[in-house]
């Protein structure tokens, strides 16, 4: 496709869809991992720390004091499952199930009509191959936190009436969302 | 406006991206173990420049690199090469505007180095885009990709470095979002070219030359600070994931009766690229009431507004209060055709920076291909109808039922397009006029006001997560 190839502005990562964040405050898809962060529903000062790794679907679920999430029993907690749904609301299904590569039956059996996995399709299809707890966990969860407050920094930073050129590079495409 | 002009070709443009194209393949395979291909490909650029001031050292920086032994200043160099092609497309693309407008256009000071800047913070983004180059697009693993991060965040709290920074994070998102490179079906090997060399020409010390001291300097200066009415034009959005700016594009008519000016008001944030939509025009309405003004169609007495040799105004409220009511078109229609256009910065040649307003009217529109264009006196226009934000009433439809345009003249891909700003409806029944920038300063529409209350929300609860982490 040359006008990708010869374009300046190709939008190359839609932007992310508005959610609700109370539940869900950060999800994304990095370190070739979807990870993010849950708000405990019963602790206003805790948050848990869950990830899906892309491949094997290996999935840690810590607190942010790093200790085990409880509702861990050999397959995704309650706060892994809400993490793939806000993704699925963000990103969109097929860009989540494209980073972790997962393949739903929805999807095989739809070849060519390129149907969206759901967050419940996506979630099914990485549960039914058994995925394990990831080996890394506590390590993970130091660095998904961390991103987390990074994340959390941009708010902190001030805005500036100096021009940016390079944000030229950068169109807005709300209207081809 | 000559919209027969904006068809036409460009004398050796091909020639000029050709040499780019070659280079551009050049990092995708990355410049760890060469290929002979991608010789050819450094030898195109070396080229391409032998009879400019940097030949020599873009020639020795192509032998290095294809012998796979290139220095961070090679590297440089390569990119300086690839900057000054593109700053030549530039002054041709930039011509041909000027041809098409009539307008007359400032000339661009000599280049003056900016003030020195901290060495260690534009070695370790250097470093990191040297990194970039040797991996190449096909190389990026995620790895790589993340490791821009601590970059991005020593860089973002300096207002001088902040042009670099939200460049590199905007780059760096792409990057870790296409990885592994090795997967990739089509890379976008011109833009990611692109932004790969204005970040190592950006990391030169000396080439930021800093706003702040410019506002400084003009605060002090009256022939740099402007006085007189601005009669605003449009709103044009940029975002990416973690950043955000608009930039008003403005009449300027100074109180002393000299010559009209075309300006333009800037106002930028870093987010979290959960703050979309209304959520930007939350974060920047605060610091630019221009905005509302635009939006609510009013002009603006400015007094002793510092502003730079490219028109851009160093916006500070204080500066500037409310005006009479300044509608658009009328603004396009009488204030637009006796404006001097700005120079532009020796290094921000760059096409991808090319937006002149103008006035487009008299037209057909045109759906019936992949994209809307006007059709003016036999020529099609093609209209960028996405490149409008979100939280807007100017839609593609609005786009297609209009019968006046004011918009932005932009060349990519080799070839001109409208950024539509404003549309005049050419049913007589309609409200008449849909902006692209109408609820940046809030709006009372019972949509939009929907919109708004959920980003605030989304806001509310992210300063909360905030105040409650962050600090503990």
């Amino acid at each position: 496709m040359p006008m990708w190839e010869e374009s300046s502005l190709v939008r190359v990562v839609p932007s992310a869809r508005p959610r609700k964040l109370a539940k869900v405050p950060f999800v994304e898809l990095a370190d070739g991992r979807l990870q993010g962060v849950v708000s405990s529903g019963s602790d206003i000062s805790r948050v848990y720390v869950s990830s899906v790794a892309a491949g094997d679907f290996a999935f840690a679920c810590r607190t942010n004091n790093n200790r085990p999430c409880g509702g861990l029993r050999g397959g995704f907690c309650n706060h892994v499952t809400a993490l793939v749904g806000e993704a699925v609301l963000q990103y969109g299904g097929a860009r989540v199930a494209r980073y972790l590569q997962a393949e739903t039956a929805e999807a095989a059996d739809a070849a060519g009509t390129a149907a969206v996995p759901t967050a419940q399709q996506l979630t099914a299809a990485m549960s039914a191959v058994r995925p394990q707890q990831s080996a890394d966990g506590q390590a993970v969860t130091g660095q998904v936190f961390s991103r987390f407050l990074r994340h959390l920094a941009y708010l902190e930073l001030p805005a500036t009436t100096a021009p940016l050129p390079e944000m030229h590079w950068f169109p807005t495409a709300g209207a081809v969302a | 406006m000559r919209a027969d002009l904006l068809a036409a070709e460009l004398p050796d443009l091909d020639e000029a991206l050709a040499a780019v194209d070659a280079f551009d393949e050049v990092l995708a395979g990355g410049l760890l173990r060469p290929q002979p291909a991608q010789a050819a490909g450094l030898n195109a650029l070396a080229d391409a420049v032998a009879g400019s001031p940097i030949a020599a050292l873009v020639a020795e920086a192509a032998e290095k690199a294809a012998a796979g032994v290139a220095g961070e200043e090679h590297l440089v160099a390569l990119a300086a090469g690839r900057t000054a092609l593109f700053g030549a497309v530039h002054d041709a693309v930039l011509a041909r505007v000027d041809e098409a407008t009539g307008r007359p256009r400032e000339a661009a000071p000599p280049f003056e180095p900016g003030a020195p800047l901290p060495v260690n913070l534009l070695a370790s983004a250097r470093a990191w885009l040297c990194d970039v180059a040797r991996a190449g697009w096909r190389g990026m693993d995620h790895e790589l990709a993340a490791t821009a991060a601590p970059v991005v965040s020593a860089l973002l709290p300096s207002a001088e470095l902040r042009r670099l920074a939200v460049l590199l994070d905007g780059f760096a998102a792409e990057l870790a979002a296409s990885c592994p490179g090795r997967t990739l079906e089509q890379i976008p090997l011109r833009r990611w070219a692109d932004l790969w060399a204005r970040g190592m020409l950006l990391t030169q010390p000396g080439a930021i030359a800093a706003a702040g001291a410019a506002a400084e300097s003009a605060a002090g200066a009256a022939s740099t600070a402007l006085t007189g009415r601005l009669l605003p034009l449009g709103v044009d959005l940029h975002e990416h994931a973690t950043g955000v700016q608009a930039q008003v594009h403005a009449v300027f008519e100074p109180a002393d009766g000299g010559p009209a000016r075309l300006v333009r008001a800037s106002v930028s944030a870093p987010k979290p690229d959960t703050v979309v939509g209304a959520g930007a025009w939350q974060l920047l309405r605060p610091h630019l009431s221009l905005l509302a003004a635009a939006g609510e169609g009013r002009a603006m007495e400015l007094t002793g507004m510092p502003v730079t040799d490219e028109g851009d105004l160093l916006w500070s409220d204080d500066r500037a209060h409310v005006g009479e009511s300044a509608d658009v078109f009328t603004t396009a229609r009488v204030a637009l055709p006796a404006v001097r256009s700005g120079a532009t910065a020796p290094l921000d040649r760059h096409p991808t920076r090319i937006a002149e307003p103008v006035l487009v009217e008299g037209y057909t529109v045109d759906g019936s291909g992949a994209e809307v264009a006007f059709v003016i006196g036999g020529e099609r226009l093609a209209v960028d109808t996405g490149r409008v934000p979100a939280a807007s009433p100017l839609t593609p439809q609005a786009v297609a039922g209009s019968r006046a345009c004011v918009g932005l003249l932009r060349w990519d891909a080799g070839r001109f397009r409208l950024q539509p700003l404003a549309v005049q409806s050419a049913a007589k029944s309609k409200a008449a006029v849909a902006q692209a920038g109408a609820w940046a300063g809030g709006t009372s529409d019972k949509n939009a006001a929907k919109a708004e209350k959920a980003a605030t929300d989304a806001v509310t609860v992210l300063r909360e997560r905030a105040g409650r982490l962050l600090r503990s």
